[in-house]
């Protein structure tokens, strides 16, 4: 079958496109992105027989958006997200590929587990899914998991997330062992003594809500640990959910240097809301690393801007609804991202922290990259992951209809001025209105 | 006239005129609480559920007595004997409280931000006994009380609270009151104990105490917790005391008219010496007398905004 977008502004970094073309797909691969100038060369195969025309004037096309940092939960945590209903809702905010965090019951540290959610994800997901794989047997931090074997079964990384490896000794053996897969290893860089007990932000704000903060410093520590470790060991890091200005200026002085192989991601929250978003305490603002100050934020921006900071993923993180009522101490922490990250991004565009072309880098291109796909371009002969952006209206989050069981997002209620309105994945059109 | 929260949650969210409403209630309280016969019909029909999470006699006591010189019937809904222990959620316990028929619901628990959830989520009115280490309004409100009531006024004072500011819902929520009503206020202990950031909320931070105490006018001192000893936040209350507490010969830095406070439960030779806490210029057994009125005049307030 053929599908022709038409008359898009398609944006494709990897090739340098920015401009109004039509964008041809033919068996599921992109064919060609055919400029204006080119267009009446090869007119006459349009509105041929078994070709399906959409019309995206005005609107943005960019190749699908890959997701480096999501929680599917499962196996072992399916009423807060299955991989149908996670999938479904990354296809949503435009996400073609979704890279799945190891920390479910049975954790991923074993190329069983591993073939189970590429099982699943073949028969019930709506976009593709490459999991993760834990750096340590159960997230332990205590020995090696069976890292090659996993690879062969489909981890594309290796992370021990929201349970950072404390050991050094470990933590380095794990980044030289992994060379040998030429993977990156996701450091959640928190150092979980200076942040224990903590469940917000550490400052004036946490101190008056009577709540534990977590320093700024419990992140950074650890971001110096694993940048001075990749350099002793030569792996590849890359370094997750970025949350404060220190860690942005050391990831930054130490890519001057060029001292290690490091990339780092953030996430929308992270450069969208504040401390300030906690309020009267709302466990959906709830976040670790938690939300941060308005100078983070910035600096977080700034990381953006002048590629500190290579990629946006959402850490999407959902939980039951029951989890994040009540005590704020005892909700779990994590916000559902896939359905707003898009629209978040957006807002940076229009603020002139990045270009389209930077956004599309930042949440397609460079992700694909790291970890060595070949997906986030529209190059001809890549898989025809695309979504359609209309930043035209404006559209109104709206929690209780995200197609995630996560329904736990601070942004709830917010007006974006960007969606997906089409997207394309698997072979499939999915469209909204 | 009246508040215009149903809730009584936190000194946070009250202006001047509300406190000064309260104190205003509670001194006409105190009358009726000095006379033979202490029980008035104001709120007779009314139903006050104490819902304690946190083990407490003086404050649920206070409330318990309160509520019933005011004509409430009282329920003391004890968290050993509840469902809470087969693992009901704090919505659900609150929500069948509610169900019962509870005018006020009393609310301690340790984590803060409890009384908060219980009023949004509630059409009872909700009242704060204590929440995490954010804020045990009454308490400040008995505080502030007593203050007046020995000073005359607030407004121009030096009030001095040492100790454990980083954990104590006493100060936290006194620090905003006092500020509020034009007090000047200093924050005295370790630095482990008393957050640099305070400073923002214009209030001065000592950590020598002599320094601290110098022309104060009230000395509020904050229980230690004996627990925090071998934690990081201090090396052993030995050593505490001998920076910290109060003594007579620190206590003589301080005017020479300035009143000596404690919310109590008191560890004595720990943060105050017996000497000091006995003392002529110990308001301590006042605040509890007081704490009664301000809470009465607190319930009944409340009863108003709902009527």
């Amino acid at each position: 079958m053929k599908i022709v977008i038409k008359n898009g502004r398609v944006i494709d970094p990897s090739q340098g496109i920015d401009g109004v073309c039509d964008l041809v797909i033919e068996d599921g691969k992109i064919k060609e992105v055919k400029s204006e100038k080119s267009k009446g060369k090869s007119q006459g195969h349009e509105n041929s027989r078994g070709t399906k025309e959409i019309d995206a004037s005005g609107k943005l096309v960019f190749p699908g958006l890959v997701d480096l940092h999501v929680h599917l939960r499962e196996p072992g945590y399916e009423y807060k997200e299955t991989i149908r209903t996670g999938t479904a809702a990354a296809v949503k905010g435009g996400i073609t590929s979704v890279c799945c965090m190891p920390n479910t019951n049975p954790v991923n540290d074993n190329s069983s587990v591993t073939e189970f959610i590429l099982k699943k994800a073949a028969s019930e997901g709506a976009c593709r899914v490459f999991p993760i794989g834990a750096i340590t047997k159960g997230q332990k931090g205590e020995e090696l998991a069976e890292m090659s074997i996993m690879h062969e079964a489909g981890c594309i990384a290796f992370s021990d997330d929201g349970r950072p490896v404390v050991d050094s000794l470990m933590m380095r053996r794990a980044m030289e062992y992994s060379r040998i897969l030429k993977v990156p290893l996701i450091s959640h860089c928190e150092d979980l003594a200076l942040s224990a007990g903590g469940v917000m932000h550490e400052g004036l704000l946490s101190v008056t809500l009577g709540l534990k903060g977590i320093p700024s410093q419990a992140e950074e520590v650890m971001v110096a640990r694993d940048i001075a470790l990749a350099e002793l060991t030569g792996g590849r890091l890359h370094i997750a959910h970025v949350s404060t200005g220190g860690s942005v200026a050391l990831i930054r002085s130490a890519k001057k240097r060029g001292i290690a192989d490091i990339t780092a991601e953030t996430c929308p929250h992270y450069f969208s809301i504040t401390e300030e978003a906690v309020g009267n305490y709302d466990a959906n603002a709830k976040v670790n690393p938690p939300l941060r100050s308005r100078k983070d934020v910035e600096a977080i921006k700034r990381g953006l801007s002048d590629g500190t900071i290579d990629v946006i993923a959402t850490d999407h993180a959902p939980h039951h609804r029951d989890e994040k009522l009540g005590e704020f101490d005892f909700a779990p922490s994590g916000i559902s991202g896939l359905e707003t990250s898009l629209g978040l991004s957006m807002r940076l565009v229009d603020e002139g922290v990045l270009t389209y072309s930077g956004l599309v880098e930042k949440m397609a291109l460079r992700p694909s990259g790291i970890i060595g796909i070949d997906r986030g371009t529209l190059r001809p002969g890549a898989e025809a992951d695309v979504v359609v952006v209309d930043c035209a209206g404006e559209c109104k989050v709206d929690a209780g209809e995200f197609l995630s069981k996560g329904k736990n997002t601070p942004f709830d209620g917010w007006t974006l001025s960007a969606k997906a309105v089409l997207t394309i994945s698997l072979g499939r059109i999915h469209e909204w209105e | 006239m009246g508040l215009k929260s149903k809730d009584l949650v936190g000194i946070k969210a009250l202006d001047a005129a509300d406190i000064e409403q309260i104190l205003d209630t509670a001194a006409g309280f105190k009358d009726v609480l000095g006379r033979d016969i202490k029980k008035v019909p104001a709120l007779r029909g009314k139903t006050t559920v104490n819902l304690f999470y946190e083990p407490s006699t003086r404050t649920r006591t206070s409330f318990e007595l309160a509520a019933k010189r005011l004509s409430t019937d009282v329920i003391n809904f004890s968290v050993s004997t509840s469902s809470v222990v087969k693992g009901e959620s704090l919505r659900d316990t609150a929500l069948t409280i509610q169900a019962l028929g509870a005018d006020f619901i009393v609310v301690r628990h340790s984590c803060s931000g409890v009384a908060h959830f219980l009023a949004d989520n509630l059409a009872s009115s909700v009242l704060n006994a204590g929440d995490g280490t954010n804020e045990h309004p009454t308490q400040a409100l008995l505080d502030l009380f007593t203050i007046r009531e020995k000073k005359g006024v607030i407004r121009g004072l030096e009030v001095a609270i040492v100790g454990d500011i980083l954990h104590s819902r006493v100060a936290k929520s006194n620090i905003y009151a006092l500020k509020k009503m034009g007090a000047g206020v200093r924050l005295i202990g370790p630095p482990t104990l008393v957050p640099d950031v305070l400073k923002d909320l214009d209030v001065e931070i000592y950590s020598d105490m002599e320094k601290g105490l110098k022309d104060a006018d009230i000395v509020m001192m904050l229980r230690i917790q004996v627990e925090r000893q071998g934690k990081g936040f201090f090396p052993t209350t030995v050593e505490y005391f001998r920076n910290w507490g109060l003594t007579p010969e620190r206590l003589a830095r301080a005017k020479k008219s300035a009143l000596v406070m404690h919310p109590g439960p008191m560890n004595r030779g720990v943060e105050i010496a017996s000497d000091v806490a006995d003392g002529m210029r110990s308001v301590i057994l006042d605040q509890v007398t007081n704490g009664l009125a301000v809470r009465m005049a607190v319930l009944y307030l409340l009863a108003g905004v709902k009527e």
